[in-house]
């Protein structure tokens, strides 16, 4: 059976969550990354109409097509590379209350603790898969900072069944992207020990 | 005027095309990776990527939403009739196929990082010539560079007594460090030269050959085999998950070099590496080498 976790997100809903599980999203979720991630940290700025507080962000760079009447057609949404942001989620998540963070790949520790002190999770949606992400986007109703451009702008979704999303941070500490590593780094130990 | 207007056309159309669709020989090799996962999150990935290749073919829009910056590798024959304007047709069609298809504007101007919003600017799209002396037809390459795949790339010029095993370790913590963010799996390029530079662009060149094309040089291909079966063995693939493989391929370039320096140029394209080639003859009969496209699959 799908796990959905819905918006506004609580504790309760993530506490038993464990890296590597899988989830689907459904309610409200906002694209922010590089930039917007400096705009919330730096310059002490909050979207007027999203509230992150108990909500999920996207590291993600859309293609939205604007249509005549001024409505918006979400065209293509993958994640971008989490790890972009991992000087800045820390900070964020203490700031803003959000609960789920979604993106590519893993983040690393300063998240990780972060995630465990404020009962936040990190996702991994496919890298790529930037159709299936638009498919289970049902409404695109608003954007903001669209000065930073349409990749780092800040796109609000009504989404659906929202994933596959991995858990790759969890609210005890665990990071499977982190623990990866450590199997991948032991292949090149041994691999070097070969030359 | 009539003639610019269409070869503008055909490139644009190119360029929606190589947004869609992969080209047959990464789609090919992604489905045979695939048929490797039996359980899993492997198997769930590539699920996904599967189920993503039919939706974007479906829907008509772009596979991936980072449609990366437009570079464009140009072989143009001397008495092609359009040469004067080829480089303002490479550019119109860019925008086009920006605003219609459309394709994310990626383009940022230099150190002001103002986004231009059509992928057209100071020294935007990428592109590079080469002449072919008397010819009257013309090649177009086009690889969309993508932000994530992007990253990984690097060049280093070596000391030449650090031999093969150099080249080899940077390649294995190259791909170690970078590897899971760049959606394995990749596509791995590999430049040999004199210099950071040309090793760099013939990493870049690796990769634009077709998959299951080897390096002319006997000993280039030899470490191609070698590398692709030693980075498969970590098993970053899919997408930084783990399973069974790492690399699309691994593809060595390489030239005769100075004795005095070893020069590695390291170039990765994502598992949803989008290139392709069109052809076109004097009279503008167009022809894609690299995807085998049906209409309304």
């Amino acid at each position: 059976m799908k796990k959905i976790i819905t918006t506004p997100i609580t504790y309760d809903q993530l506490k038993d969550l464990n890296a590597g599980d899988t989830v689907y999203l459904t309610g409200k979720l906002a694209t922010c990354r590089d930039a917007g991630h400096r705009r919330v940290i730096k310059e002490n700025i909050m979207p007027e109409n999203f509230d992150f507080n108990g909500g999920a962000i996207f590291h993600a760079g859309p293609i939205v097509r604007t249509n005549p009447d001024g409505t918006f057609t979400m065209i293509s949404i993958g994640p971008t590379t989490s790890r972009r942001m991992e000087p800045a989620e820390a900070e964020f998540i203490e700031k803003t209350g959000v609960k789920m963070i979604i993106g590519k790949g893993g983040m690393l520790g300063k998240t990780t603790e972060a995630c465990k002190k404020f009962g936040a999770v990190h996702c991994a949606f496919p890298g790529g898969c930037a159709i299936i992400a638009a498919d289970r986007v049902k409404d695109t109703y608003g954007v903001e900072w669209m000065d930073f451009g349409m990749p780092e702008a800040l796109w609000e979704m009504d989404v659906e069944e929202f994933g596959p999303l991995i858990v790759s941070i969890d609210t005890k500490g665990n990071n499977l992207f982190e623990n990866n590593k450590v199997a991948f780094s032991e292949k090149v130990t041994e691999l070097k020990d070969k030359l | 005027m009539e003639n610019k207007q269409q070869l503008t056309n055909i490139l644009a159309e190119f360029i929606k095309t190589v947004s869609i669709h992969l080209p047959d020989d990464v789609e090919k090799r992604i489905r045979e990776l695939a048929s490797c996962e039996k359980e899993g999150l492997g198997k769930d990935m590539y699920g996904c990527i599967l189920d993503n290749l039919a939706l974007a073919k479906k829907y008509n829009r772009p596979l991936c939403q980072d449609t990366g910056v437009l570079q464009f590798f140009v072989k143009v024959g001397t008495k092609f009739p359009l040469i004067d304007c080829l480089e303002e047709c490479i550019v119109e069609a860019s925008s086009y196929a920006t605003l219609n298809t459309p394709l994310r504007p990626n383009v940022v101007e230099p150190l002001g990082e103002h986004n231009t919003g059509n992928n057209v600017g100071y020294k935007a799209p990428y592109i590079e010539w080469e002449l072919e002396p008397g010819g009257d037809g013309l090649s177009v390459m086009l690889y969309m560079a993508g932000g994530g795949c992007s990253l990984p790339g690097r060049s280093k010029v070596l000391m030449p007594l650090e031999g093969v095993e150099g080249v080899k370790k940077y390649v294995y913590e190259t791909i170690l460090d970078w590897g899971v963010n760049a959606c394995p799996p990749l596509l791995v390029g590999i430049g040999l030269g004199t210099c950071a530079a040309t090793s760099a662009m013939l990493s870049k060149k690796a990769i634009l050959r077709p998959i299951g094309t080897h390096c002319d040089n006997e000993k280039g291909a030899k470490l191609e085999k070698e590398l692709q079966e030693e980075l498969d063995s970590i098993g970053i693939a899919p997408l930084g998950f783990g399973g069974k493989h790492s690399v699309l391929a691994v593809h060595v370039e390489c030239a005769g070099h100075h004795p005095a320096t070893l020069g590695v140029g390291i170039t990765t394209g994502c598992w949803a590496t989008r290139r392709g080639e069109v052809v076109i003859d004097k009279d503008l009969n167009a022809r894609y080498t690299m995807h085998t496209v049906k209409e309304g699959v």
